[in-house]
């Protein structure tokens, strides 16, 4: 029997990588006495996984983890349980059942994720935006108008000049951001900074001395119900 | 949402922000508008290591149950940090409100090693607090020290306002009182240090004065103030099971070194070793109560959500309930997955089954610590373990699967020869002959004899504070001797050896067992830019060496020389209840290769009955 949960981080937690967050919600189901599965072996470990890792800083209102229950759960119960031992920065919004197959697990089916890229007036705090220059706005339909975007992506492994253009699904300029739709998961995954930076790039700007945080708003899978639309998403915790 | 004391630039360009930001599970937020006294509380050491300390639990769990204290936690910067806060000016802050350091009442700084001197200067330097005792006005917080070195705190006496010495459950309370007391009625930061000065197990350092001989030895220790003490009686707690523990132990977001609950199961050891401090100065041996234990386990484990539970004494197996806690813990949790972690037990029948069930025999390693590789220089050190009881561990272990063994080791040890050295290696191969007279049928492959060794540093209250040391070309030597020694075995395939640096040891030695002058070496080492000396790649010898230089201390007079039966010690001011001449008798035991029986074998008289607790006052027939 497995769960999806949906949870959000911000404040402080931001500054908590990945493998911490993961370390955070072991230790979360322990305290909660969410029945979690373990794994067999001499050192039996939570069957748990997250769907899209979350860099450090970025904050997010849309974060996945599925995990496996030995047995069933109150759902409601769930989210009350884990957030009285959670902290603040790290609230769980929601708790569903997902199927039990491996190709629902949330990291399989993830394709798009949302963010928002919002101009600071320093890098030394993300609480206070900038509005954006006037120029922007004309600048951007420019800079998605071109035939192809091309950056220099690094992966661990790897340094290659690809054209992100078909990754940025969405780009447009919002009152207190840049709202971004972009491919997320682990065929083809595109960060905003990275997109950022080559709009800055492209309008002569130094993305070092420009400032953004960036926010995530919720990640996706394509929507089954709609196959022939390729541009049809749904968040994860709504498949 | 509190507001973080490094801006977001600062913790996105260094190593681990989450070492800085507070905010863990189980950490304490209080009003401070409703408190009367803040401290900080400090370990001085970068966060991982520092939060794994079970001593600074206890008393953050033990302040902050009072209601007017709001005690708070804060750690050595690391050097990315440390440049940055230098450079911009920042002022070192608490982990829970992010305020400085400087704001606080207390500065409590828990000091567990040597090696960890030049970051109490750090600590205090960038909370902005004067380096020096006597410079700090009354805006500034007290500065104390607490932990195992401060059983001789002199080299540290400069940069101290008191020491706690002893085990800080018993005067804490009366400590904080009395400090609010003086505020209320309007007292100097010197009516309190006066004082604190008359309470039991607080020493005052700079209400002291000590003359020198020519020879450089101590000639006097005398107070200067009247409310100072001659001796300062050391603080136990006689009864430990009703004592604090902390249920709710700080969990960490990121991995520390103990990231585990930690059952204290006793304090003190019944055996004593002749080097080992801890054995003497955590007499008597006082056992928890093992019902108590349990329900502790069951209620951290719970609080924190660890998946690992590790149990903390000396000399384990002594501890007289350890089968039926062990046995609880592995039926309690182990379906649960939650990981054991055993202490280093005494090889026997039950401690082979309980390791088998909690760990994969394959790949997990027997421990043992002869310390010594003959038997001579085993009697020398009172260390009762035999070649036979090594022997008979590793087979019974060997025919049950096992194929790992560690040891330890110590080098330069009082009266050792390069016989006893030579011991070592021959040791480990007997160990290794012994697997392989196993069947090749039924032993896994070859068997795997790691030997490592460290440098004896003599240590003060143990009978071998009246040792001599040696320099850094003599144990290199001694190490090569062992290690030449290995390549003469017939199984030095399966042996692997390693030892510590010299280097180290030799700043150790000194401090160990160091006076009030060196407060100024230290001073003058940090300085020339040492920090975190306990961290191989920090650890800088050659700037210490010109500490000493510039200074004009002798490291040779401090270590160098066997000390006479009269001299003074720095330290014996201090009273741990184990008496000089119980000390100094075993010292002569040891030169005679006399070996004294533990505790429970028999009372030996050292001294401690008087506190009139755990394993003295036990029914003995
Ligand atoms: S007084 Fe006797 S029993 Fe007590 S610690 Fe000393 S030697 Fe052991």
């Amino acid at each position: 029997m497995k769960a999806r949960i949906k949870f959000r981080k911000y404040g402080v937690m931001r500054f908590i990588g990945h493998l911490d967050v993961m370390r955070f919600f072991q230790k979360a189901m322990r305290r909660a006495g969410i029945p979690i599965a373990f794994t067999g072996g001499y050192s039996p470990h939570m069957i748990m996984s997250f769907a899209q890792p979350l860099g450090v800083g970025v904050t997010s209102d849309g974060e996945y983890l599925d995990i496996e229950l030995q047995e069933e759960i109150d759902p409601q119960d769930a989210v009350r349980r884990l957030n009285e031992v959670s902290v603040e920065g790290i609230e769980v919004v929601n708790f569903c059942r997902i199927p039990d197959d491996k190709k629902s697990s949330g990291m399989t089916i993830v394709a798009a994720a949302g963010y928002r890229a919002v101009l600071l007036e320093s890098a030394k705090s993300a609480d206070i935006p900038r509005a954006f220059p006037e120029s922007w706005k004309e600048k951007m339909t420019e800079f998605l108008r071109q035939d192809s975007i091309v950056v220099l992506k690094r992966t661990k492994r790897s340094e290659a000049q690809t054209d992100i253009k078909p990754l940025i699904y969405q780009m447009r300029l919002e009152e207190n951001g840049i709202y971004l739709f972009l491919a997320a998961g682990s065929e083809q995954n595109l960060k905003p900074d990275l997109v950022i930076k080559a709009f800055l790039d492209f309008i002569g700007e130094d993305p070092d001395s420009v400032p953004f945080h960036y926010h995530r708003i919720d990640v996706y899978a394509r929507n089954i119900r709609k196959p022939q639309d390729a541009m049809a998403f749904v968040p994860l915790d709504q498949v | 949402m509190r507001k973080l004391a490094l801006n977001d630039e600062i913790l996105l360009k260094i190593e681990k922000p989450a070492r800085y930001i507070g905010n863990e599970v189980n950490s304490v937020m209080k009003d401070k508008s409703k408190i009367d006294i803040r401290f900080a509380m400090c370990f001085p050491d970068v966060y991982e290591i520092g939060m794994s300390h079970l001593g600074i639990q206890i008393l953050y769990d033990m302040f902050n149950r009072r209601e007017d204290v709001w005690c708070e936690r804060v750690y050595s910067p690391w050097t990315d940090l440390d440049r940055i806060m230098r450079d911009e000016q920042i002022p070192l802050f608490a982990l829970e409100s992010q305020d400085p350091i400087k704001e606080f009442d207390f500065l409590g700084i828990t000091i567990q090693y040597e090696m960890c001197y030049t970051n109490i200067l750090q600590v205090i330097d960038l909370s902005g607090i004067p380096l020096n005792a006597c410079d700090r006005s009354e805006s500034d917080p007290i500065v104390i020290g607490g932990g195992p070195c401060t059983y001789n705190p002199e080299p540290l006496a400069d940069f101290f306002d008191m020491f706690y010495i002893g085990e800080g459950e018993t005067v804490y309370d009366q400590l904080l009182d009395a400090y609010k007391e003086n505020k209320k009625h309007g007292g100097s930061r010197k009516d309190y240090l006066q004082k604190a000065a008359e309470i039991e197990g607080i020493y005052v350092p700079q209400f002291y004065r000590t003359e020198y001989k020519e020879d450089g030895t101590i000639a006097s220790f005398t107070p200067t103030d009247p409310h100072a003490k001659q001796t300062i009686q050391k603080q136990m707690i006689a009864d430990l099971t009703d004592t604090y523990y902390p249920m709710t132990p700080v969990v960490p977001f990121i991995k520390v070194t103990q990231d585990r609950v930690v059952l204290e199961i006793q304090r003190g050891c019944i055996r004593g070793c002749r080097f080992c401090q801890a054995g003497m100065l955590y007499r008597p041996t006082r056992e928890r109560d093992v019902e108590t234990l349990k329900q502790y386990a069951c209620a951290m484990l719970k609080n924190t959500g660890h998946e690992e539970i590790s149990l903390s004494s000396l000399s384990s197996s002594d501890y007289s309930q350890l089968k039926e806690l062990v046995t609880f813990l592995i039926e309690e949790f182990k379906d649960e997955g939650i990981n054991i972690c055993l202490p280093s037990l005494r090889i026997d029948a039950f401690s082979l089954d309980v390791m088998g069930k909690v760990q994969d025999i394959r790949k997990s390693s027997l421990t043992f610590a002869p310390e010594a590789g003959s038997q001579r220089m085993r009697d020398v050190i009172n260390k009762g373990l035999t070649e036979e009881i090594i022997l008979d561990g590793a087979g019974q272990a060997f025919e049950g699967g096992w194929n790992k063994v560690k040891l330890y080791f110590m080098l330069g040890l009082p009266t050792e020869t390069k016989e006893d050295m030579k011991a070592i290696p021959r040791l480990a191969d007997k160990i290794a002959r012994r697997y392989y007279e196993i069947p090749k049928d039924k032993r896994s492959g070859k068997c795997q004899i790691t030997t490592s060794t460290s440098f004896f540093i003599p240590k003060p209250f143990t009978p071998f504070q009246w040792a001599k040391m040696y320099d850094t070309e003599e144990y290199i030597a001694r190490a090569a001797v062992v290690k030449h020694e290995f390549q003469e075995q017939l199984n030095r395939k399966s042996l692997k050896y390693h030892w510590h640096e010299a280097d180290v040891t030799v700043l150790e030695g000194v401090f160990a067992r160091g006076d009030r002058r060196l407060s100024k070496v230290i001073l003058e080492a940090y300085r020339l830019g040492c920090l975190y000396d306990s961290w191989t790649e920090t650890f800088d010898n050659e700037k210490w060496m010109q500490a000493f230089e510039n200074t004009g201390v002798d490291i040779g007079f401090y270590n160098l020389r066997e000390r006479d039966q009269g001299e003074i010690f720095p330290w014996d001011f201090i009273d741990i209840g184990v008496t000089k001449d119980f000390l100094y008798q075993e010292w002569e035991r040891a030169m005679k290769g006399e070996v004294t029986p533990n505790c429970r074998v028999k009372c030996s008289g050292c001294g401690v009955m008087k506190y009139k607790g755990g394993v003295c006052i036990e029914s003995k027939n």
